[in-house]
């Protein structure tokens, strides 16, 4: 008779995701399959934290009142998806000062997007509107990815995403029915972050070696290239609604395919900026880097005080 | 709703001295709110841990909230068709009536900490007593900022704590950041022309009357954190009545950088 005793970990550790039942913490994996996790997870958190400056560089110029609060709350947003990306990724046994540490040393990676300069006021209207949008694809399946901590922060973050892209829209829309100069600053500002957004559903899946695994263990749904076509294929109509012009000369519509053809993103410059060579990798890392050794005093103190503090309550009781 | 007490319908029954000075009064409050949260914003993205970060997004996020219910009110009163951008964006420095002390940089962590400990007191004191002014324009907005206000102020007097009794390093900042910043505390309660004859109508406080609950809050927190309250300290003051110090020009340059160079747009 066959028992669950008879069955190894990794069978069932297989069969829980071909049915579909989400790997919990306290759970056995396989190794790998943890070490995908954690540096998915991690870059995720990392692509929050380090995506929290090319925006909050414009929360000090905001154009209206208005506009400052509802982009500080939405770098703030981009805090606490942070806070709670990492607290998933912790739930796999790396804490958070490692992870961090991981980014400050170049091993771990985050976003690339975020290595473009915010060079206009139209650019928080792009990034909220394309990088948002991409971000949403690539994130919306995650909420069926079969870790159970990263699916559930997953349902708040694409909740909260989806109100950002509606911001960045309107942003958008906002100056495409403004004045010529706020037009020219909002073709000029898609022009810049069309092709790094294509960049950021990563490389063709020819040449992406974690795509299978992730796959079949359903960390993943759909490929990188699967995604950058429906993203194509969404975001051409909005644009045109704004009166925007894609800037890519072989865009046409395939009727047999139901979706768009595209010119080939420029992979050249894509794997420039992963490899550190981007406008912005140095200043970004550099800035995070800053932060953490200037707060260091304050975490030093935070903890000393909590450290005496339990010391005179211990004293009290004895 | 009981439209006696609704801001609008008071209006109408408030001679245009009283228009003038409640005017005056409420944009001093709204410069106030709009240059703290400006500056507690700068933080955004290089907070010492992310918590902080978040934590004072959100003070920023209630200052800047606050802001624009004062500015608008402020509107309101002047009756002249401006709106709250207007009042923000187009005024130069010496129209601002803010104290000096929220228009100074932030600094190290202990310099904000300071600064925003020796604000949320003056601001939780007399939030609370404004809720009972019989203007309901600015009683309404005391009453929801107030709610605001106490967990500002719980989170600065926390951090005070943690500094001031902390490590020999955060000791050393947090006394500095107070030789700083103290001489600024002053102008808090020394009140304008504008606000001795609300105080006097009886629309707000006498700020006399405030000073000796924020200073026995004050000596509670140092005595907890071990700093020294100062003594005899030259205080300094303008900011209210549009002296400012040599920051606020900077500031302004940023905040307002769009409105100048696209004058009469929407965004």
């Amino acid at each position: 008779m066959e028992t669950i005793i008879d069955k190894s970990l990794e069978e069932l550790f297989e069969e829980k995701i071909a049915n579909e039942i989400r790997i919990e913490p306290k759970d056995w994996m396989p190794e790998q399959y943890r070490k995908t996790l954690v540096r998915q997870i991690s870059q995720h958190a990392h692509s929050e934290i380090v995506g929290m400056l090319p925006e909050g560089n414009w929360i000090t110029r905001a154009p209206s009142l208005k506009r400052k609060a509802i982009l500080l709350s939405k770098v703030q947003d981009e805090a606490g998806h942070g806070l709670y990306l990492y607290s998933a990724a912790e739930t796999l046994g790396t804490s958070r000062d490692q992870m961090i540490a991981d980014l400050h040393s170049g091993k771990a990676k985050y976003s690339s997007i975020f290595n473009y300069p915010t060079l206009s006021w139209a650019d928080i209207g792009a990034i909220g509107w394309l990088v948002d949008g991409a971000a949403i694809m690539n994130q919306v399946p995650l909420i069926r990815t079969s870790y159970g901590p990263y699916a559930r922060a997953m349902v708040r973050v694409c909740k909260e995403e989806s109100f950002h892209q509606r911001q960045g829209f309107e942003i958008m829309m906002t100056l495409c029915n403004g004045a010529p100069a706020q037009k020219k600053m909002a073709q000029e500002a898609f022009n810049r972050w069309w092709w790094p957004t294509l960049m950021m559903f990563g490389p063709k899946d020819s040449e992406s070696p974690n795509t299978e695994q992730s796959m079949r263990w359903k960390i993943k749904r759909f490929t990188n290239d699967e995604l950058r076509q429906r993203f194509v294929d969404m975001m051409v109509p909005q644009a045109e609604f704004l009166g925007l012009t894609v800037p890519d000369k072989d865009l046409t519509w395939n009727e047999a395919k139901n979706g768009y053809d595209f010119g080939d993103v420029d992979w050249e410059e894509f794997w420039n900026v992963v490899k550190g060579n981007g406008p912005c990798n140095k200043d970004r890392l550099s800035t995070r880097v800053k932060a953490h050794e200037e707060g260091a005093w304050v975490r030093e103190a935070a903890l000393a005080h909590a450290q005496k503090r339990a010391q005179r309550e211990a004293e009290k009781q004895a | 709703m009981d439209l006696q007490h609704t801001p609008t319908a008071a209006l109408q029954n408030y001679s245009p001295e009283l228009r003038v000075l409640l005017f005056d009064y409420t944009l001093q409050l709204a410069d106030t709110s709009l240059i703290l949260g400006h500056r507690l914003s700068e933080w955004c993205g290089h907070g010492p841990i992310l918590e902080q970060d978040l934590a004072m997004a959100n003070i920023a996020l209630d200052l800047i909230g606050e802001t624009r219910s004062l500015y608008q009110y402020a509107a309101e009163l002047e009756g002249k068709g401006r709106t709250e951008d207007d009042l923000a964006y187009l005024r130069e420095a010496v129209e601002y009536k803010n104290p000096l002390l929220v228009e100074q940089p932030n600094g190290d962590f202990a310099d904000t900490v300071m600064r925003q400990f020796i604000f949320d007191g003056f601001h939780f004191f007399l939030l609370k007593d404004l809720q009972n002014s019989p203007d309901p324009g600015l009683a309404g907005i005391a009453a929801k900022s107030f709610k605001e206000a106490s967990y500002h102020l719980k989170w600065s007097s926390e951090w005070i704590i943690r500094l001031g009794d902390g490590t020999e390093e955060s000791k050393r900042r947090i006394e500095k950041a107070l030789s700083n910043l103290w001489r600024y505390s002053g102008e808090l309660f020394a009140m304008t022309q504008t606000e001795k004859q609300l105080a006097q109508a009886s629309f707000i406080p006498e700020y006399s009357a405030l000073q000796p609950q924020w200073e026995a809050h004050v000596a509670k927190v140092f005595a907890e954190a071990t700093l020294e309250v100062p003594q005899n300290v030259f205080m300094q003051k303008g900011g209210k009545t549009g002296l400012h110090t040599e920051h606020l020009g900077y500031l302004l340059t940023e905040l307002q950088y769009l409105q100048r160079a696209y004058p009469g747009l929407e965004w």
